[in-house]
């Protein structure tokens, strides 16, 4: 099937009215939200926005490329940190957003080719053990280059991060247009609203395209991709390097949002985290990872109940929900792969792929 | 009037891999416009010297010229820019990706836009894509896969799959197309299809090098052969001339060129 004549399946009129709604639905998402489940629901939003966007720049790496990159928080971590060191009292320097948001996409892309060198003849365990291996790297540095001159302040982390600022308009005040509040959460809502469609235009793009192309048979087979005359040296920098830059923004977007930052956000864990929103989403489609993307952002926050359900049911906390959220996520994460291995929303060749592997295991049990 | 100057020229290759001799002192004349085979029992050498030709391989020593270019240590994209495209004796194609895509990432070399032209989606990115599509499609119309266009390549049949590895190699523009026993596997009237596919690649032009041991078909189609045994050449010239020669009848142990 042509994929391109199913989604013409509508027509351009038809189209518009839906991107039209759908943009509706966007814009009023926040205040809804606020009004339905509470200010801190539209927080959780902003942070699954931002995990959109680090999820897309992975999957480039994993879903596209077929690198196995477990350091990738790392360079969430360079974003974040270029633009603290840039707009805070650290320095005392108070760089203006334009600038150090591509800066920090910049020096992240810069990392990613300078880690992405040494690993390019790695393939799957071994390139997976070498890139957590620099993402612990980076997070140890930015953890200890507070001595012998004090650069990132250390464990302590970097406060009183500059907002992003639109003329006079700073993103951490409250305003209020028309009768509407416009809290902090909110604006930053659609900064990175903005962010993340532009990151699933651009993710898009690059599937549909030669570079795209380049990737994916890097992936399925680089001996026969290089005798195809693909510089699969160049093509797998340029994998790390995207994915990177997605990382570089996002991380500098993260720092702004919160005014604070410290080694403690870019942990093995974020980076496993990140990767199992495109593993579960569905690698290599952008769809399941945006999907992913939300799920894994909001299902943790969702857990958070079940001491309010404990207490509604036996009049007691019995346990501790933070530890129970932790046990019901991971066993949700075991759940999803068991019955969806190629993901929730599996690119359409990775659905075929598993597919076909069902088969051949039936046959071989059939066979035995 | 003398001879024009052969498409690929080999020089004394060597190449071993630990104490094993998988090449000693290999030269070989490749002209242009012929179907040149190499030939030679299992282990004699043959896909090591494609691999060496492809740039997959660095030798010991040696050298070759092809098409003017020294394009010995040279990595293989490099190797498929100056135009030899190969096929591999255990096809491998993007397995993944349709029969379409396939031929589409072997334009890889021939086309230019980079990730800029990617995301902006420029006039000339489109253009250049829709000019990779349509050559794609030509090329599936070519080894007569066209009707497989969107399917995935590792569903195709074993037949078809080594159709379009020749497509995708085609893809690349080359002017020497090396085929890794490409009718191995496949039934006599398969391997007659193919002949005539590849008598029509030669007639549009492309060099062929072809390894194979249907002796039927090198016999047919081939214009000069070398046998290698051993990591040697043991025999080239015409087809009809290397069957009488008593090294390689040795070297086959009389048997299945006779």
């Amino acid at each position: 099937m042509n994929p391109v004549a199913t989604r013409r399946a509508l027509s351009p009129r038809q189209r518009w009215l839906a991107y039209l709604v759908i943009a509706a639905l966007l814009l009023a998402l926040p205040f809804a939200v606020d009004a339905l489940l509470g200010r801190a629901w539209v927080r959780i939003i902003d942070v699954a926005l931002l995990f959109i966007l680090l999820a897309l720049g992975l999957n480039i790496v994993v879903g596209y490329a077929g690198l196995l990159d477990l350091g990738y928080i790392a360079f969430f971590a360079v974003g974040a940190y270029s633009y603290a060191l840039l707009a805070s009292p650290q320095f005392g320097i108070h760089g203006s957003f334009l600038l150090l948001l591509p800066l920090g996409a910049l020096v992240a892309g810069v990392f990613g080719i300078v880690l992405g060198a040494p690993t390019l003849r790695l393939r799957g365990d071994y390139l997976a053990i070498v890139t957590l291996g620099f993402g612990e790297i980076i997070r140890i540095f930015l953890n200890n280059l507070n001595r012998p001159v004090n650069i990132t302040n250390g464990p302590q982390g970097i406060t009183l991060i500059d907002p992003l600022q639109f003329g006079g308009i700073a993103l951490n005040q409250s305003y209020s247009v028309g009768g509407l509040t416009i809290a902090p959460v909110h604006g930053y809502y659609f900064v990175f609203l903005a962010c993340a469609l532009l990151a699933i235009i651009i993710s898009l793009r690059l599937e549909d395209s030669r570079i795209g192309r380049a990737w994916v048979a890097i992936r399925e087979d680089e001996v026969a991709a290089s005798a195809m005359g693909i510089n699969t040296r160049n093509i797998k920098l340029l994998a790390f390097a995207m994915g990177a830059t997605f990382g570089g923004i996002s991380g500098g977007l993260f720092a702004s949002f919160q005014g604070f930052i410290s080694p403690e956000s870019f942990t093995l864990l974020d980076s496993i985290m990140v990767l199992c929103m495109v593993v579960l989403g569905g690698m290599g489609n952008v769809g399941g990872v945006v999907l992913g993307a939300i799920l894994l952002t909001a299902l943790p926050e969702a857990l958070r109940y079940v001491g309010q359900l404990q207490q509604a049911w036996f009049g007691a906390v019995y346990i501790d929900p933070s530890d129970l959220r932790m046990l019901l996520f991971g066993l949700a994460l075991v759940l999803m792969m068991l019955f969806r291995p190629a993901g929730l929303w599996p690119s359409s060749t990775r659905r075929r792929e598993f597919a076909i592997e069902d088969e051949a295991g039936d046959e071989e049990r059939a066979n035995a | 009037m003398p001879e024009p100057a052969p498409l690929l020229s080999v020089a004394g290759i060597t190449k071993s891999f630990g104490g094993l001799a998988a090449l000693t002192e290999v030269s070989l004349e490749v002209r242009r416009g012929e179907i040149f085979g190499l030939i030679g029992p299992n282990g004699a050498g043959k896909t090591t010297l494609f691999n060496v030709l492809t740039g997959l391989y660095q030798p010991d020593r040696g050298d070759f010229i092809f098409d003017g270019e020294r394009l010995v240590g040279l990595k293989p994209h490099h190797v498929a820019a100056y135009g030899i495209a190969r096929t591999f004796q255990n096809i491998r194609l993007f397995g993944n990706m349709s029969a379409l895509e396939n031929v589409m990432v072997g334009r890889h070399v021939r086309t230019r836009s980079g990730v800029f032209g990617a995301i902006l989606r420029t006039a000339a990115t489109r253009s250049e894509e829709a000019a990779i599509v349509r050559r794609a499609y030509e090329l599936l119309d070519y080894v007569g896969i066209v009707q497989h266009a969107g399917g995935l390549a590792r569903h195709l049949s074993y037949g078809d799959q080594r159709r379009l590895e020749i497509a995708r190699a085609l893809a690349t523009e080359p002017l020497l197309l090396a085929l890794d026993e490409p009718a191995a596997g496949m039934n006599a009237t398969e391997t007659n299809e193919l002949k005539r596919l590849l008598e029509k690649i030669r007639g549009d032009g492309v060099t062929l090098l072809l390894i194979e041991h249907d002796v039927k078909l090198v016999m047919g189609l081939c214009d000069r052969v070398a046998v290698l045994d051993y990591g040697k050449k043991i025999a080239e010239g015409a087809p009809a001339a290397v069957r009488r020669d008593p090294a390689v009848i040795e070297a086959y142990l009389g048997g299945s060129l006779a």
